[in-house]
């Protein structure tokens, strides 16, 4: 199993518990993960996110199990250089997530960093929330990420590929029927925060958006990492779509990442 | 085995078309994972009819009887709380009598009134001759008013609690949304308030922080709306605990505080 949705780090707003690799690394040996999509959660808050990369690039060598996703801040002169570092150094996926650096969503900096990320085909990553907005800290005031956003970014250059992480069903709903079949298959999107039975939101979405546009993602270790492996074991699916979910079709989107290879 | 303290079903005159599916699919799921009993409410008729949280008396009997016709339906898997809205004191403790004798083993309270406010008292009197505990939703940390609820947070519960020391209060999903440390808190001195677990968050820390906090002895496995979450925190938590403690959080905090022979 690939676990594209997973932060190394502290967190500011509360404790955490097992934010270090080696503690992350348990739990993905204790699941049966293998390998996991790392951010460097302090990277998210910094004014320099940059600052956080050469540690992220560090462990991921350190242990291979971990694939980097580091933050490239576009308002920041020599970004460029920064997203070309992202890329030679193994990156799987950027992000940016605007409501956390202060940037517009659809404004020039951010755009410009979609585009430039299509060009050196590398995927870009986002979150629509962290935590639940009801119990986040007073001072936690990052906007979340809207539908129409996504929707905004994909249509702004041919060559993006997006992975959005903690939506929900309305939220992917929205987006995918509000695009065109091209856009909405450059888009792929975790099961974190999909709910399962009763109310069987995952399965809808098997059926109607298809199982190619879905990864498996946790948010660990500010969630269980166990909720997306239960979501699964829960739903009648056949070997082939979980393999799908499980891993095949992350690693098919990280074999689409470097057309410069 | 497990007990599922928090579960919902629904019924013909929600506004649901889906309400068989789901029904059914909450219990081909908690066959799977092992649930051997759903303790559930209807709130009235989610909204069809009258507000969720505010639910009229007609629509409360229906959701209370619809459940116990779900539990003879079902004699071997579901359960049910009595549902309802202590701004009509009289026909709460005329639910409550009727459910009593009709096999019903706890009381639910949604959102309809502060759970500190004294209309609550007699109703809770009344649970406690029935031996009923009280399941009370609760927003974790309660910071203003929230539209479509008169929702309470963990001190306002226990405040009623204090008052009803002989009845079992089950505060409501802390994975359900809110800041559960305010919750974690709040609840630690009060002996008769114990902790759902139920809810679609599943926030790391918040299972640590509740055993640290109360202790397994006063934790309730559950999962409201979303069986994946209950489950995902259930396996976090057999990682955690030794059987012992597990069983007390699955199922035997559950069968101490309901009705003696309530599980049987």
């Amino acid at each position: 199993m690939i676990d594209v949705n997973v932060f190394l780090g502290s967190y500011p707003w509360r404790r955490v518990p097992g934010t270090s690799p080696e503690a992350v690394l348990g739990v993905m040996d204790r699941l049966g993960i293998e390998e996991s999509w790392v951010t460097h959660l302090p990277s998210l808050f910094w004014k320099d996110p940059a600052a956080g990369n050469p540690w992220l690039y560090q462990t991921a060598v350190h242990f291979p199990r971990f694939k980097p996703v580091p933050v490239i801040h576009p308002g920041l002169p020599g970004w460029e250089a920064d997203l070309a570092g992202a890329v030679s150094s193994g990156a799987v996926a950027v992000r940016a997530d605007p409501g956390y650096l202060g940037l517009p969503p659809a404004g020039a900096e951010l755009l410009g960093l979609l585009a430039a990320a299509g060009d050196a085909g590398i995927p870009f990553l986002a979150a629509v929330r962290l935590e639940d907005t009801r119990g986040r800290h007073p001072l936690d005031v990052a906007p979340e990420l809207a539908p129409w956003m996504v929707r905004a970014w994909i249509r702004s250059h041919p060559g993006v590929r997006l992975v959005i992480t903690h939506a929900d069903r309305g939220f992917i709903e929205e987006v995918h029927f509000g695009s065109t079949p091209e856009e909405a298959a450059r888009i792929w999107w975790d099961i974190s925060w999909v709910w399962g039975p009763p109310e069987d939101h995952l399965a809808a979405l098997l059926a109607t958006v298809g199982v190619r546009r879905f990864l498996c993602g946790s948010g660990q270790p500010l969630r269980l990492a166990e909720t997306p492996i239960a979501r699964l074991d829960l739903m009648d699916l056949d070997a082939g779509s979980r393999r799908s979910l499980t891993h095949e079709n992350a690693r098919a989107l990280a074999a689409l990442r470097s057309p410069l290879a | 085995m497990l007990i599922d303290i928090h579960a919902h079903f629904y019924h013909d005159r929600t506004a649901r078309a889906d309400w068989r599916e789901r029904n059914r699919s909450r219990l081909a799921a908690g066959e799977r994972m092992g649930v051997r009993w759903h303790v559930a409410s209807i709130l009235g008729s989610w909204g069809h009819t009258s507000p969720v949280y505010f639910p009229s008396p007609q629509d409360l009997s229906h959701g209370n009887a619809e459940l116990r016709r779900l539990a003879t339906e079902h004699p071997d898997r579901i359960r049910g709380y009595v549902a309802v809205n202590p701004n009509y004191t009289e026909h709460a403790l005329a639910e409550m009598t009727a459910g009593k004798a009709a096999g019903m083993i706890g009381l639910k309270l949604a959102a309809s009134r502060r759970a500190d406010d004294p209309l609550l008292d007699p109703i809770c009197q009344a649970a406690a001759g029935q031996g009923f505990p009280v399941l009370h939703h609760v927003w974790q940390h309660r910071r203003r008013e929230w539209p479509g609820q008169e929702a309470s947070d963990g001190v306002e519960l226990c405040r009623l609690a204090a008052r009803h020391p002989t009845v079992s209060f089950i505060l409501a999903h802390i994975g359900g949304g809110g800041d559960w440390l305010h919750t974690l808190r709040a609840a630690r001195p009060h002996r008769n308030v114990l902790l759902d677990l139920s809810g679609s968050g599943t926030d790391a820390g918040m299972l640590e922080g509740a055993l640290a906090s109360v202790g397994a002895e006063r934790l309730l496995w559950g999962a409201d709306v979303t069986l994946c979450t209950g489950w995902a925190k259930w396996r976090a938590l057999e990682a955690m605990l030794a059987p012992p403690d597990l069983e007390l959080l699955g199922w035997k905090n559950a069968e101490r505080i309901f009705p003696k022979g309530a599980f049987a």
